[in-house]
Parts: C-alpha cells; sequence; structure tokens
C-alpha cells in the first residue's frame, strides 16, 4: 500500500534541494529494526488458512452429508467439532500452553472426526473420539506439528475399539432414524456379506449409505481439487493412491476378479474422502515429493488389501494409521539429492 | 531486426523450486542514473572483497588525484582500491560493514575541484566502445589491467575477477556468462546500466572472453526487463547471445543462472569453473571495458536506492566510501513508515543498523521497507507441508536442516546436506508457519563449522 503511493520519479526529474536535504539528516527519525533476512515473506499461506482450506473444501462434503442424513449429520459434526475444540483447550491446559484454538487445527481434527463417524453414533461417540484424538493422537507428542498419527483417525480408531457395537457395519443400519439413507447397509458391507454389487452412478454421486461424509465420490474431488490446487494437500499423496488402487483393483479385474471393479472401488466407502482429506495431513504425512508418491501409493494399496481380504468392509481408517507409522522412514529414506550432489566432506 | 543484430535466445535449461516476491521494481526502474556529488568524506573499507586485505600505499595527509592507487596487496586473491576523488588521505580508521565486519579504511577528505557530473557519466558509460581490436589485446593484458583497477564481482560477492579471468590449463572456460537476472526484488541498478550503458557491458563480456579463452559470450536477463534484453540485442552483435531466462527468485545465484543458461549444473561446493563457465556481473563488465580501453579503476558504482520508505527511489552513480547516510539525503530522506533499512536487496540483503557504514564494491542498492512490508506473524510450530521442501531451488529439506540447526544434531545436519544450502532464503520466505527457517541454517552452518568441520 505504502510503495504504491510513490510515484516513480521520471528521468528528467531536477535533484531536489540536495543541501538542504543533507543538512536535516533526520528530523524525528523512524524507528528501523534490524533482523536476518530475508526481510520479506509471502504471507500468502499461513497454518492458520491451510487449516481453513480444508474446512472450505469440506463444504461439498457437508452439502452432501445434510442432504443424506438430515440432522444427524449437522448433530455428528457439531458434537465432534465441540468435543475437538473443548479436549484442545483441555490438553492446552493441562501442558500450560496458550490458547490454540486459533490455529483451526483442533476444528479440522473434529471436523474429520465428524464426517467419518455413522449418522446413528451416540453423542459420547463423537465426544470421546475427540477427546481420544487430540490427546492420545496430538497432545501426548507436544501439540500441533509434533504427533506421528492422524489425530482424526485415532480417536476414530478409539471409538471404534471401544463401541463396536456403535461403529460396526450394523450400526449403518438405522431404519428407526427414519432417514432414507440409512434403510440399507453400506455398499462396501453389501458386497462383503452378500455379493450384491452397487451402481456406479450412486456411489459416485454419493447417494448411499455410509459414514456420513463418505459416501460421494464427487464432492470428495471437488474438494480435494481445491485443496490440490491450493497447495494445502500435497496433490502427489491422492494421486499416489489413486493410481495404486486404480492399478491393483484394475490388474485383478483383468484377471477376471471381481465384479466389485476399480470404478466402484474408487468410488466407494471413504477411499476419495480419505486420500484427499486424511492421507494428507500434513503433520502425518511425508515430507519430501518422492516420499508423498510412495506414502499415497501404500495408502491405496493398503486400502484395496483390507478390502478384499480381512474381514472389515472398508480399511481407510487402518491404512492411513498404518501409513502415518512410517512417514517418518519414508522421510528418511527419501532425501533429496542436492542439485549439484551432495555437499563434499570438508578435511 | 538489421542482420548483424544478436537475437534473443531461450534457455537450454531450467531449475525447480525458487519464488516469485512481489518485483517492486517500478519505484525505482525509471529513473535515470544519477550522479552523487562527493560528499564531503569518504571511507574506503581496506577488505571490501573476498580475499586478502589490502594495505595502504599513501600516507595521511597526502593529497592524492581521482584514480590514484590508494591500498594494493601481494596476494593474489584481493584488488586494489583507488580514489574515488581528489583529496586529502585521512589517519586510518575503521567501519563496520552491513555484514557486521569490522574493518579498517582509509577517509579520504574530499577536495573542492571535482570532476563535473556530466563528465564522471560519459566516462564511466558514454562515447565509444571498440567493438574491433579485441583480439590484438593479448590475454594477459586484459587480466593485467583488471587486476590494476580493482575489479571485483559487483553482483555481491566481490571475488576478484581477474582471478575469475586468468586462464587456468586445468579448468578450461568456454562460455562467459555475464549476469544481467538481477532477480532480487526493488533492485534496478543492473537494469539501468544495461538499458543505459548496453555498449560498455558488451564490450567487457568480449574481453572477459578473450582473456579466459571462452568461444561463447552469454548475456542472461529475466524476462521482466524487456527493455533490457531490447537495448542489448541492439547493441550486440551475432557473436554475443542474449538470453531471455523466467523471471524467478533466485534466477541470478550463480548456480541456477548458470543451469539455466547453459544447461549445466555447478557441483556442490563447486565453481561455474568447474563447469567451464565464468560468470561476470553486468556493471563488473562495463567496469572491465572501461579498466582495458580508459585504463581507469574501479572508484565509482550504480546503486538503487529504493523502496517503500524512501522518499524518492533512485538509481545513483555514488563514489566508493560513500555513507549509506549520502545515498538517502540524496533521496529526500526516509519516509515515516520506514520500518527497516537493507544493503542489498530484501531477500538476501543485510538489515542496517545505521546509515555510517561505507557503499563498497559490492554494494548492490539500499532498499527501506516500512514497517508494514518487514512485519511478520508470531512463528507456529511447523506442521510439515513442505512449502519449504518445494521451494528450495537446490532441492534441500529446510525445516529438517533448521530441526537440526536449532537441536545442533550435526548428523541429522550432514545427512540432509547442511553445508549444501545456499543461503537465498526462498523457504523462510513461504514457509506458513514464519519459521526464520534460512536464519537457523545459517547459524547451524557456522556453528558446524566450529564444532566439527576444520
Amino acid at each position: 500500500m505504502a510503495e504504491n503511493a510513490v510515484t516513480p520519479i521520471a528521468p528528467a526529474a531536477p535533484p531536489p534541494a540536495a543541501a538542504s536535504a543533507r543538512a536535516a539528516p533526520a528530523k524525528p527519525a523512524p524507528a528501523l529494526s534490524v533482523a536476518p533476512g530475508p526481510h520479506i515473506a509471502s504471507g500468502a499461506l499461513t497454518t492458520r488458512r491451510m487449516m481453513l482450506d480444508v474446512i472450505l473444501a469440506a463444504l461439498p462434503l457437508l452439502a452432501v452429508s445434510v442432504y443424506l442424513f438430515r440432522q444427524y449429520a449437522v448433530f455428528q459434526i457439531a458434537i465432534s467439532v465441540i468435543g475437538a475444540l473443548a479436549a484442545e483447550r483441555f490438553f492446552g491446559w493441562m501442558r500450560r500452553r496458550p490458547n490454540t484454538l486459533g490455529d483451526l487445527s483442533a476444528a479440522v481434527t473434529g471436523l474429520i472426526l465428524g464426517l467419518s463417524l455413522p449418522a446413528s453414533a451416540p453423542w459420547y461417540v463423537g465426544v470421546i473420539g475427540a477427546f481420544a484424538g487430540i490427546g492420545f493422537g496430538k497432545a501426548v507428542f507436544g501439540g500441533l506439528g509434533q504427533n506421528i498419527f492422524n489425530p482424526a483417525m485415532v480417536g476414530r480408531a478409539f471409538v471404534m475399539i471401544a463401541f463396536p457395537a456403535a461403529l460396526g457395519a450394523s450400526a449403518y443400519v438405522a431404519p428407526t432414524l427414519g432417514v432414507d439413507a440409512v434403510t440399507q447397509a453400506t455398499p462396501l458391507t453389501a458386497f462383503k456379506m452378500m455379493g450384491s454389487v452397487a451402481a456406479l452412478k450412486p456411489l459416485f454421486l454419493g447417494m448411499t449409505n455410509g459414514s456420513i461424509g463418505e459416501t460421494s465420490a464427487l464432492a470428495a474431488l471437488i474438494g480435494g481439487a481445491y485443496l490440490c490446487w491450493r497447495g494445502t494437500a500435497a496433490w502427489r499423496i491422492p494421486a499416489g493412491g489413486i493410481l495404486a488402487l486404480a492399478i491393483l483393483a484394475g490388474a485383478s479385474d483383468l484377471t477376471g476378479g471381481s465384479p466389485w471393479t476399480f470404478a466402484h472401488h474408487l468410488s466407494s466407502g471413504a477411499f476419495l474422502f480419505g486420500a484427499f482429506f486424511i492421507a494428507t495431513d500434513p503433520v502425518s504425512s511425508p515430507l519430501t515429493p518422492k516420499g508423498q508418491w510412495i506414502f499415497g501409493a501404500g495408502f491405496g494399496a493398503l486400502v484395496l488389501l483390507i478390502r478384499a481380504f480381512s474381514g472389515y468392509p472398508e480399511g481407510v481408517m487402518f491404512s492411513v494409521l498404518l501409513m502415518n507409522s512410517v512417514a517418518p522412514l519414508i522421510n528418511r529414506w527419501t532425501i533429496p539429492t542436492p542439485v549439484g550432489g551432495p555437499a563434499p566432506e570438508r578435511k | 531486426m538489421s542482420s548483424e543484430s544478436s537475437t534473443v535466445l531461450s534457455p537450454p535449461g531450467r531449475f525447480a523450486g525458487g519464488v516469485h516476491p512481489p518485483e517492486h521494481k517500478e519505484l525505482a526502474r525509471h529513473a535515470a542514473i544519477e550522479v552523487l556529488p562527493p560528499p564531503a568524506e569518504l571511507a574506503l573499507p581496506l577488505l571490501m572483497h573476498t580475499g586478502a586485505p589490502c594495505q595502504p600505499v599513501v600516507q595521511p595527509r597526502a593529497e592524492v588525484v581521482y584514480g590514484a592507487l590508494l591500498a594494493d596487496s601481494d596476494a593474489f586473491v584481493s584488488a586494489p582500491i583507488h580514489a574515488p576523488a581528489a583529496g586529502v588521505v585521512q589517519r586510518e580508521g575503521v567501519a563496520t560493514l552491513p555484514n557486521a565486519r569490522h574493518v579498517k579504511t582509509i577517509p579520504l577528505k574530499v577536495g573542492p575541484h571535482q570532476m563535473a557530473a556530466e563528465e564522471l557519466m560519459a566516462d564511466m558509460f558514454g562515447g565509444e566502445w571498440p567493438e574491433d581490436g579485441i583480439a590484438d589485446v593479448a590475454p594477459e593484458e586484459i587480466v593485467k589491467a583488471v587486476r590494476a583497477a580493482g575489479i571485483v564481482g559487483q553482483g555481491g560477492a566481490a571475488f576478484p575477477t581477474h582471478v575469475k579471468l586468468a586462464r587456468n590449463p586445468k579448468k578450461p572456460v568456454d562460455t562467459i556468462l555475464v549476469n544481467g537476472c538481477e532477480c532480487e526484488p526493488y533492485l534496478t541498478a543492473d537494469y539501468r546500466v544495461m538499458v543505459e550503458a548496453p555498449a560498455p557491458v558488451i564490450s567487457g563480456a568480449r574481453l572477459a572472453a578473450r582473456a579466459a579463452g571462452a568461444a561463447t559470450i552469454i548475456i542472461a536477463v529475466e524476462d521482466n526487463k524487456p527493455e533490457a534484453i531490447e537495448a542489448l540485442r541492439a547493441a550486440a552483435a551475432g557473436d554475443v547471445k542474449i538470453m531471455s531466462v523466467p523471471t524467478r527468485y533466485p534466477m541470478g545465484g550463480e548456480k541456477q543462472t548458470v543451469r539455466v543458461a547453459t544447461g549445466r549444473t555447478i557441483p556442490t561446493g563447486g565453481l561455474p569453473l568447474d563447469v567451464g563457465v565464468v560468470v561476470i556481473n553486468v556493471e563488473t563488465a562495463a567496469a572491465i571495458a572501461r579498466a582495458v580501453w580508459r585504463k581507469k579503476p574501479l572508484t565509482h558504482r550504480v546503486v538503487t536506492v529504493t523502496g517503500g520508505g524512501i522518499a524518492q527511489p533512485k538509481n545513483i552513480l555514488a563514489p566508493i566510501g560513500c555513507r549509506y547516510a549520502d545515498l538517502v539525503a540524496f533521496c529526500g530522506g526516509l519516509k515515516p513508515e520506514a520500518g527497516r533499512a537493507i544493503a542489498g536487496g530484501p531477500m538476501m540483503g543485510f538489515a542496517l543498523g545505521d546509515f555510517n557504514a561505507p557503499v563498497t564494491k559490492g554494494t548492490s542498492g539500499l532498499t527501506v521497507l516500512t514497517a508494514e512490508d518487514v512485519r511478520r506473524a508470531a512463528e507456529t510450530p511447523c506442521v510439515r507441508c513442505g512449502r519449504c521442501v518445494e521451494a528450495c531451488p537446490l532441492d534441500l529439506m529446510p525445516t529438517r536442516l533448521a530441526l537440526a540447526a536449532r537441536h545442533k544434531d550435526w548428523n541429522l545436519a550432514k545427512r540432509h546436506h547442511l553445508m549444501a544450502c545456499m543461503e537465498c532464503g526462498c523457504c523462510a520466505y513461504v514457509c506458513p508457519a514464519a519459521i526464520p527457517l534460512v536464519q537457523l541454517i545459517r547459524m547451524g552452518k557456522v556453528q558446524m563449522m566450529k564444532e566439527v568441520g576444520k
């Protein structure tokens, strides 16, 4: 703003009264600060802005979830977010830390957790999940930036074990709620149990049952594209995940494997939601470009393995947590060689 | 387009990473070079180049003429110092350079009879610059003239130029690369020299090529300076290739310019010489031409005084040894919103504690930013977003290096190639958590050298 106020002087501009200017070096001298360079910063992206981006990117998911699950979506997300904010403040207080709610990272954890819950979960599931996620997932490691595992997934894993009935496959079928979407089993469960193959179009659009934020592949793609365009999510992670899942599932299709084709795999369950919104959590994913490819590919491959060979219909949560645990190793394997080669040893 | 003119080439190489800070070159780009009237006193640092410091060859109270030799050294890597004005030598003084180094100075009380501004400009940049006859000048003569004129790299590092031009049978040179990128935001000194005086730049480039035995001459200019590219193209013949390179900081860094303009990669810890290239700054090239054709030493240079905190941004032909205060006064003083004064540009320049430091041969400008410009958000924890890794032009992992430096973990530092960092500052510029990455890395490099390196 200030620099625009200065008009560039024309080449022909007469020199200012140099003598008088020199006689008075500075009247009330402006206070000049000293610091090591660089003296300017981009400011285009802050941690808070990255978190805000995630919230903005989740809007299409929220819209679909509210359309499908009505007040239950609002309720799950609200209690998860409020629980996460309360947990952040509580553990911050325990650790004698200043208020960090403003960085919005706890809000994002709560949002992701809420989106990953079934509509029918009782209120305490979201709250306990949020406290477990923020507490065991983040605070015990030293807070934001220090955690190994994605806090939202730690919270979800905790409540999944603590309340199997509230989060198991049967919990997704709750005709008593009076919402159309939850009258049938989720597409992945239906396939696993009964071998019934869902139609691709409703799978892609998300007109199916599932965790409240996961159903629409389209909404996840829209939000994910925004995240990658903003640079908030490392695009290599979802790209690696999608490629790995598509190639592995496609190979099995070619060998005449399963009626659940690679297109079903890509658009069903929480895969795209996880690839764009969960696996891309920067704290718990690798830093290096090569590492991000490996991480993404590992995530996609694990999702397929768990879906195909385990007792669980879906494997996004486990895949994220497993890959989180090896992210530090991946970082270490993929340290890039500097341009011009490694620094020579000094003698 | 005349048939003998040079054409503008596209670069054969590229570098990954880098940043696009707002350029703000509009502040000073239209300000034609003005001559700073000689201030009452100059202070010439005995060490303003890379290498051995000079020893005075004049006694206090000696009267010297413009261009007289004031100090010299027997060392090969050094550059003599000459009087930018006629005057009387004072007793040895001390100055603190912007990089916080304390150096001895030769103060010079400037006499009443000085060259007129127009005459000085004409002598520096005007008149005819021979295009023919370069082949008749012996390479050793050029090196000798460059040494005698005290020419150092004027892009900032201030490495003595004759050392780079002297032929070394073990390291043959095939390319002279004149660096006109000026990728630092705000600065326009090189730009003005290219626009106003392309002839000496081109002549100097040819002389450098003759001295070093290079067959190829490339002048690389960022594409945000089309006027400079056009001026050089019009003034050059086919033997000098003008190259338009993308505008991206740190394009002007030696490693980046060489990679982009020649496609060659300088090994870590090595020099352009290792890949057969000698890089010289545009103003250095002009100084070479002046030293050879006019037998004039390096006594003045163009500095940009700019930024939102300066009343009238200008490009100034200033005598070496004038104080920053003289520059500020000539530009109408500081504006009330001035918040930080920087020797050089905002990315790699040094903040000034006061304006008493002298302008040296390596000073490219004075950027006065406003308090608003330099306001930084509070530091928050690293969320490992990898922005610094993406921005690093050398493919390093700045956040890991900063972590290693903070904890003095030299094994971690080595594993991540701490010493390869060139300190361009792209990482700190982009960091969303406002972590002073390059500042920590810089400190880490020094401490690691002290503690483990010998």
